[in-house]
C-alpha cells in the first residue's frame, strides 16, 4: 500500500473506466492501491462515471470496506461471526480493545494501529481468527494474538 | 529419485503457518533432490497444515506439522513415508476423507491450483470437452436429469434458471458466479476457489456454451484475499491454454471471464444487491420479478449460481446427469459439501450424499467438541439457519426434511456451540447481525432488526412481542436477511426457552 497521490489515482480512475468497469471497481482499485478513498478522488469519480457527489458518496459509505480516511499502519480485524464466537471470539475481542483501548472501528491517535471487526474469513473450523496486515492467522488465542501485535510493534 | 512434498498453500494453511514450514523444509533438503508442491487443501481442516508426502504406497499425510517439526521429520526419514507421531498414514486412509464420498471435492488438494495439465490429468476438462460437442438444449436436458439445485440455500431447480436464460432473445447474456457466500461456517466456496479453480471456471464456460453467453463474472467476498489471486491466476492459464477466449479450443465457440472483488457487504450474496453492486451501486435489493434470468446484469438475461453449484456441472455433463441423480435421497440429488465448524474436534469439510443425520456428521466425522464440553446446539445454514438442539440430531440432511423443521441447509455450514453458549446473545446477535448488513432498502428488516435486538437486551424479554416482530420481518421484508433473521431468533426460543426468561405474555394471563 502507498500513501495517497493524485496522479495515480486519476490514473486508476481512468484504466477502470476504460475497461469498460463500474464505479465500485474503481473504489476497489483506489482501496487496494492507498487504503482509502481520498476526498479529493471523489470529483475525478463523479465525472468519469456520470455520477453524483451525492450517488459516489452513497456507495462509498454502503460498503465496510471503503474507508475515507487513512487506515493505521497496521489494520487488524478480528472475525466476530458464530463460528468464532462458539470458540471464544468476543472474550478476544474483549481483550484486544481492553490492551489498545481502541473499539472495533476505531485508530489510534498515533495512527499505528486500525481495530476492525469482520464477518467471517472462511476459517471456520480453526477460529478464533483474524487477518493482520492480510495476512490470516487462526486458532487464535489471548498469549498468540498479544504475540502477534506485538511482532507489529517491534 | 524426486521427493515429492506437497504442502497446502490455501488461507486456512498460511494462517497456521505453512509457508514457514515450506521455508524450513526447503532450506534443510537444500542438497537433497526434493521437489515442494504447494496445494489447495483437502479439507481435513483440524489437521492443517497438513503435508503429504509420495512414496511407493501412495502419499503419506503428516497432520498439524510446524517449522519446528521439521529437523524430527527429517530424522524419522518423512521423505520416505517414515513414521513420526504427527504421521497420520496414508492420506486416503484417514477415516475423515475416507468415509467421504468426493465428487465435487475429488481433486482438491492434489495438485498445485493453477496446474492446467494436472487438472486435465485427474479428469479435467471432460465436461466441457463433451459440452462443446453437444447442442445447448442436451447440455441443459443433462443438467435437468441431474436434479442439479442451487446449493447457495434456496434449493432451485438448476435447470429452470439455465432454459429461461437460454429462450431469452437477446444478443448479450452474462453467466455470474455468487462467491459472495458470507456465512459463518461455510468454507466450502473458499477451499475449492484456492485449491481446484479450473472446476469453476469449466462448469462457467459449460453455462455459457448452454445459455449463449459469452461473459462470466465472479463476484468474489474481498474477505478471501488468496482466492482472489489463485483466481486470477487461473484465468490467465485458462486463457493461455485456450480454454477461455474466443474461440475455445478451436470449437467457434467464445466465452471469457473476469473476478470482481467485492466490498465486505453480507447482503450483495443476495443475487439482485450482487447485480447492483456489480453495475457500480450500493448493493441494494432490487425487486422480483423481472427475474435475473430474463433482465439481470444491465438489465440483460443473466444466469447466477453459487460456486459449488457450477461446480457440480462438469461431472453431470461428463458422466451424464443420470448418476448424479441417483446419488442423495429423492428431490435432495447429489452430494452436498458440509462444513463442521465453531467448537468442533474434527472440522472441516464433508461432502457426502444428502440423507445422512446431523448426529453421524458431528460424531462420526467430527469426532465431538474440541473443547470436549457437551454440545448444546448447532446452526446450520448461517446467520439466516436454525439453532437446533441435540434431540433434532437424527434429521436426516435432506431440504425437504429441514423445511419441516422451519429450518434450511443454507450452504451447509454447520457451527457447533457448547454447552457455555448464552443462547440469548446468540439470538440477539442475529438481529444486530441484521442491523448491520440491512442495505436498508425494506422498514422490516431495517428498523425491525434494531427493535428486536433491544428487546432481548433484557433478561427477561416480551417474547410475544419478539414473536409479533418476526411474523412481520417475515411477511414483509423484501429479501432472506430480513425474512430470515427471524429463524435463528425464533429456533432459539423455541429449543432454549430458559434462556428467555419467562414469557411476558404467559405471565400477563
Amino acid at each position: 500500500m502507498t500513501r495517497w497521490n493524485e496522479k495515480t489515482s486519476r490514473a486508476l480512475i481512468e484504466e477502470t473506466h476504460k475497461r469498460g468497469e463500474t464505479l465500485t471497481m474503481a473504489l476497489r482499485a483506489l482501496v487496494d492501491a492507498f487504503g482509502y478513498v481520498d476526498e479529493a478522488a471523489i470529483a475525478p469519480l463523479m465525472q468519469t462515471f456520470a455520477r453524483s457527489r451525492a450517488e459516489v458518496l452513497g456507495v462509498i459509505a454502503y460498503y465496510d470496506d471503503f474507508r475515507t480516511t487513512p487506515p493505521g499502519n497496521h489494520v487488524v480485524r478480528l472475525c466476530q461471526a458464530e463460528a468464532c464466537q462458539a470458540v471464544g471470539a468476543r472474550e478476544l475481542t474483549a481483550h484486544v480493545c481492553k490492551k489498545t483501548g481502541l473499539e472495533l472501528g476505531q485508530t489510534s491517535n498515533d495512527g499505528a494501529l486500525t481495530l476492525e471487526g469482520v464477518y467471517c474469513l472462511g476459517l471456520c473450523a480453526n477460529g478464533p481468527a483474524a487477518l493482520i496486515d492480510d495476512a490470516p492467522v487462526a486458532e487464535l488465542d489471548t498469549d498468540r494474538l498479544d504475540a502477534k501485535l506485538a511482532a507489529l510493534t517491534s | 529419485m524426486t521427493a515429492r512434498v506437497y504442502i497446502p498453500a490455501d488461507m486456512l494453511s498460511l494462517a497456521l503457518g505453512a509457508d514457514e514450514v515450506a521455508k524450513v523444509i526447503a532450506e534443510t533438503a537444500k542438497d537433497t533432490d526434493i521437489e515442494i508442491i504447494r496445494t489447495g487443501s483437502r479439507g481435513i481442516c483440524w489437521a492443517e497444515p497438513l503435508i503429504e508426502v509420495e512414496t511407493g504406497a501412495g502419499r503419506v499425510a503428516y497432520g498439524k506439522v510446524s517449522a519446528d517439526d521439521v529437523p524430527s521429520l527429517f530424522a524419522a526419514d518423512f521423505l520416505g513415508g517414515g513414521a513420526h507421531k504427527k504421521c497420520l498414514g496414508p492420506v486416503n486412509e484417514i477415516a475423515f476423507l475416507k468415509e467421504q464420498q468426493r465428487h465435487i471435492f475429488k481433486s482438491c488438494g492434489l495438485y498445485a491450483p493453477c496446474d492446467l495439465t494436472s487438472y486435465a490429468a485427474n479428469g479435467g476438462f471432460a465436461g466441457l470437452r463433451a459440452a462443446l460437442a453437444m447442442n445447448a438444449g442436451s447440455i441443459i436436458d443433462e443438467v435437468e436429469a441431474s436434479g442439479l439445485r442451487g446449493r447457495g440455500g434456496a434449493a432451485f431447480p438448476a435447470f429452470i434458471k439455465w432454459r429461461t436464460v437460454m429462450g431469452a432473445n437477446k444478443t448479450q447474456k452474462y453467466i455470474v458466479c455468487n462467491a459472495d457466500e458470507g456465512d459463518s461456517g461455510t468454507f466450502a466456496d473458499r477451499l475449492i476457489m484456492e485449491g481446484d479453480p479450473f472446476l469453476l471456471i469449466e462448469g462457467m464456460v459449460i453455462a455459457g456454451l448452454a445459455t449463449g453467453a459469452d461473459k462470466g463474472v465472479i463476484y468474489l467476498r474481498s474477505e478471501y484475499p488468496v482466492a482472489r489471486k489463485v483466481l486470477e491466476q487461473a484465468i490467465t492459464t485458462a486463457r493461455e491454454q485456450n480454454w477461455l477466449g474466443p474461440d475455445i479450443q478451436g470449437s467457434g465457440k467464445a466465452f471469457d471471464l473476469s473476478v470482481f472483488v467485492g466490498g465486505g457487504s453480507y447482503v450483495c450474496g443476495e443475487e439482485t444487491a450482487l447485480l447492483e453492486s456489480l453495475e457500480g451501486k450500493a448493493g441494494i435489493v432490487r425487486a422480483k420479478p423481472p427475474l435475473p434470468a430474463l433482465e439481470g446484469l444491465y438489465g440483460l438475461p443473466t444466469l447466477i449460481h453459487n460456486v459449488i453449484t457450477l461446480c457440480a456441472v462438469p461431472e453431470i455433463i461428463a458422466q451424464g446427469g443420470e448418476a448424479h441423480a441417483k446419488l442423495g435421497v429423492g428431490r435432495s440429488a447429489g452430494t452436498m459439501c458440509f462444513q463442521l465448524a465453531g467448537d468442533i474436534k474434527h472440522g472441516g469439510l464433508v461432502e457426502v450424499p444428502f440423507g445422512i443425520s446431523l448426529r453421524t456428521l458431528l460424531d462420526d466425522f467430527g469426532g465431538g467438541t474440541r473443547s470436549g464440553l457437551p454440545i448444546k446446539a448447532v446452526q446450520i445454514g448461517g446467520p439466516l439457519g436454525a439453532y437446533l438442539p441435540p434431540h433434532l440430531f437424527d434429521t436426516p440432511l435432506t431440504y425437504e426434511a429441514f423445511a419441516d423443521l422451519g429450518a434450511g441447509l443454507g450452504h451447509g455450514g454447520i457451527v457447533v456451540f457448547n454447552e457455555r453458549a448464552d443462547m440469548r446473545a446468540q439470538a440477539r446477535y442475529a438481529f444486530e447481525f441484521c442491523t448491520h448488513e440491512s442495505c436498508g432498502k425494506c422498514t422490516p428488516c431495517r428498523i425491525g432488526s434494531v427493535r428486536g435486538a433491544e428487546l432481548l437486551t433484557s433478561s427477561t424479554p416480551d417474547l410475544g412481542l419478539v414473536d409479533d416482530l418476526c411474523d412481520v420481518m417475515v411477511a414483509g421484508s423484501a429479501c432472506a436477511m430480513g425474512s430470515m433473521t427471524p429463524i435463528p431468533v425464533q429456533s432459539a426460543m423455541t429449543h432454549f426457552p430458559d434462556e428467555f426468561g419467562v414469557r411476558a405474555t404467559q405471565a400477563a394471563e
